[in-house]
């Protein structure tokens, strides 16, 4: 398809709808963002052939036939997309079942680490003064460790 | 030969059907998972040695000619991954068959982990060996598909948690590739790698720095490459330990097999090398600063992970045959050394009942073998002569040295620096998890250990973990031994991918069209 103005606009629409869902908190925002960027995707891909009749022998001379590539790929694209899309559906699912929400969260271990950093902790180094690390949550379930240094000495 | 080329994907796709159909008889399942995977390594072994012999084997799929229809090409690089991925997909295979015959859980759902690693096996395979754009973004896909589902298998809070960030990061870098592969086909019209030599190098320089770019943006995120490596360790270390341990070897290093291939025969001239080798010294340095401050050994090794696919890239962005022979070399000594380094993380969890540091001691009196297990292939990983990550780092700096250029300097300086800082990370989890007193939280004899998947008794490690772990640690000692046929072998390969003529030659024998 030869690419026009109107194509290319729809074309960067739906991107920067997609984006801007993609960005979203929600899975299932996130999804409909997947979603639109495939679809997106999908028109790029086609404008990269040429224009024309069926790409069948016998219906359309040569010279005229659009170029059946590009339709193919997009068709696989779809199928892929499909899957994909139902596979997030039963996360989004499962997310909701388990949790109430269907958020996105955080590296909860990341954040853990973070806080060590901001204390001037070092999270189970041998050398410190707190034995290992303890984790901020459960200061008083901490058993007494042998530090390494006495470990090693042994 | 050339029928052998399409067999490593077949078979595994072809068995990946047969264990579905035998999903309620896990013995059955096992025996055919075996024996897909064992004549993967045999066929990928006769590849290798009929690809340096005779040069690189084509298939046209379906029999249609080259440019029509998809090739499958198997030169010497795309043979050697193969090698040493189906080996170790085999010992990770053995591993999670021993951890689940251990733990009793035959009759449990996971009826569809045989099916779905088998199809990861197929995806691989088949993006190692794919002579065609958009058939390396299908393998990409089913390699990744399947991933989704074995990285969160049976759908725990921490596993859709992580799952969640891993899927939404991959389909986005899915979606770039695409994008890339729908403008080149528009500037070029063909997805043919070997035809797109010269149809690419005809385009203007703008265009084709565009495609570029997007190409290895989408393989950066795939590969994990600093700053596009946020994901990694966020999702892996959740997933069960034989999982993790066939990603890190094998999901990474598919990305960075894409970047050597499209670098060195789309677009070579270096125009990017700069770009490649500044992000080298930041994923190196980044990466292992990130390990310093993890609490969990499973972490703690991601982010080695991430660290040392910086080493491939310095290769990599050298763009000299010394410097991409060493990069491959690299990849075939990471590849085997992280995986080991998971599996025997998996064991430490069995026996300990934890991979956080602050809960583990003692293991070095309370299981020598596991201790041997972990050491040694932490100190493969750090690069202490004579394992192989010294040669392959040893490697990198020669060919660092003689490019000479300041960034090369600067590379050589941060990889050393990482390669010191990977000894202090991993020094740390020997003198914590190893090394001081046993800990009095860890599971003595007979106790049961509760995870994500399931109860099982703990301080025991079956003979069918401990069997592939061994395997793979003598596998990263047999590399130094073998280093110089390897070496021998990978600048054979970056000789050829530098010429470019020898791939595009095999594919088109009267010249390309």
């Amino acid at each position: 398809m030869n690419p026009n103005l109107t194509y290319v606009l729809v074309v960067g629409v739906l991107f920067a709808a997609g984006v801007t869902l993609l960005l979203e908190r929600s899975l299932t925002r996130v999804l409909m963002g997947v979603i639109l960027l495939g679809n997106g995707a999908n028109l790029l891909l086609l404008t990269g052939g040429r224009a024309g009749g069926p790409p069948i022998v016998g219906t359309t001379a040569g010279e005229d036939m659009s170029d059946p590539l590009p339709q193919a790929m997009v068709l696989t694209a779809i199928v892929i997309t499909l899957g994909m899309t139902a596979f997030l559906l039963a996360l989004a699912y499962r997310s909701w079942h388990l949790n109430g929400h269907d958020e996105v969260q955080d590296d909860v271990e990341d954040r853990r680490i973070m806080e060590l950093a901001d204390r001037d902790e070092g999270p189970g180094t041998a050398d410190n003064d707190s034995p290992d690390g303890e984790p901020p949550q459960e200061p008083a379930e901490r058993p007494v460790v042998v530090s390494g240094d006495a470990g090693r000495a042994q | 030969m050339t029928w052998l080329v399409p067999l490593p994907v077949v078979m595994p796709l072809l068995g990946a059907a047969l264990t579905l159909l035998l999903a309620g008889r896990p013995r059955a399942q096992r025996w055919v998972s075996l024996t897909v995977l064992t004549a993967t390594v045999g066929v990928a072994a006769a590849l290798l040695i009929r690809s340096t012999v005779d040069g690189p084997l084509v298939v046209e799929v379906g029999g249609w000619v080259a440019p029509l229809g998809i090739v499958l090409v198997a030169d010497q690089l795309a043979a050697l991954m193969l090698v040493v991925s189906a080996a170790v997909t085999l010992c990770v295979l053995v591993y999670s068959i021993g951890q689940g015959m251990a733990d009793g859980n035959e009759e449990t759902p996971l009826s569809v982990y045989h099916p779905t690693y088998l199809v990861l096996t197929a995806g691989v395979c088949n993006a190692f060996l794919s002579g065609d754009l958009f058939n390396l973004y299908v393998g990409f896909e089913i390699l990744l598909v399947a991933s989704y589902v074995l990285l969160t298998l049976g759908s725990t809070e921490t596993r859709i948690r992580a799952g969640t960030t891993y899927v939404v990061v991959s389909l986005l870098s899915s979606l770039v590739f695409l994008v890339a592969i729908g403008l080149v086909y528009a500037s070029t019209g063909t997805l043919n790698l070997a035809q797109l030599v010269d149809r690419l190098d005809a385009l203007p320089d703008d265009l084709r720095l565009v495609l570029q770019g997007m190409l290895l943006l989408a393989f950066g995120i795939k590969a994990a490459v600093f700053p596009l490596s946020a994901w990694l360790p966020d999702s892996y270390p959740t997933a069960p330990a034989p999982v993790t341990a066939v990603f890190a070897g094998l999901l990474t290093k598919v990305g960075v097999y894409a970047i050597i291939r499209t670098e060195t025969l789309l677009f070579p001239g270096g125009r990017s090398a700069d770009l490649l080798m500044v992000a080298a010294v930041l994923t190196m340095v980044v990466g292992i600063l990130g390990a310093v401050a993890q609490s969990d050994i499973k972490r703690l090794l991601s982010f080695t992970l991430i660290s040392h696919i910086g080493y491939m890239l310095f290769g990599i962005g050298l763009t000299t045959a010394l410097g991409l022979s060493a990069a491959i070399f690299y990849v075939v000594h990471h590849i085997t050394i992280q995986t080991t380094l998971f599996l025997a993380a998996g064991l430490v969890e069995r026996r300990g009942g934890s991979t956080a540091l602050d809960r583990l001691g003692g293991l070095a009196r309370l299981s020598p073998l596991l201790a041997v297990l972990f050491f040694v292939p932490a100190l493969n990983l750090a690069g202490i002569p004579p394992f192989s990550g010294f040669l392959g780092k040893l490697g990198l700096v020669q060919a660092g040295v003689a490019d000479g250029s300041p960034l090369a300097w600067v590379l050589v300086a941060g990889g050393l620096l990482t390669s010191l800082l990977t000894l202090y990370a991993i020094a740390r989890v020997w003198n914590l998890a190893f090394w001081r007193a046993p800990h009095p939280d860890m599971p003595a004899a007979g106790d049961t250990v509760r995870t994500d998947d399931g109860a099982y008794t703990g301080a025991m490690l079956p003979r069918l973990m401990i069997a592939p772990t061994v395997a793979l640690v003598v596998l990263g000692l047999a590399l130094t031994a073998v280093a110089g046929p390897l070496f021998e072998v990978s600048t054979d390969a970056a000789e050829n991918l530098l010429r470019r003529t020898p791939y595009v030659e095999a594919v088109f024998p009267d010249g390309a069209p």
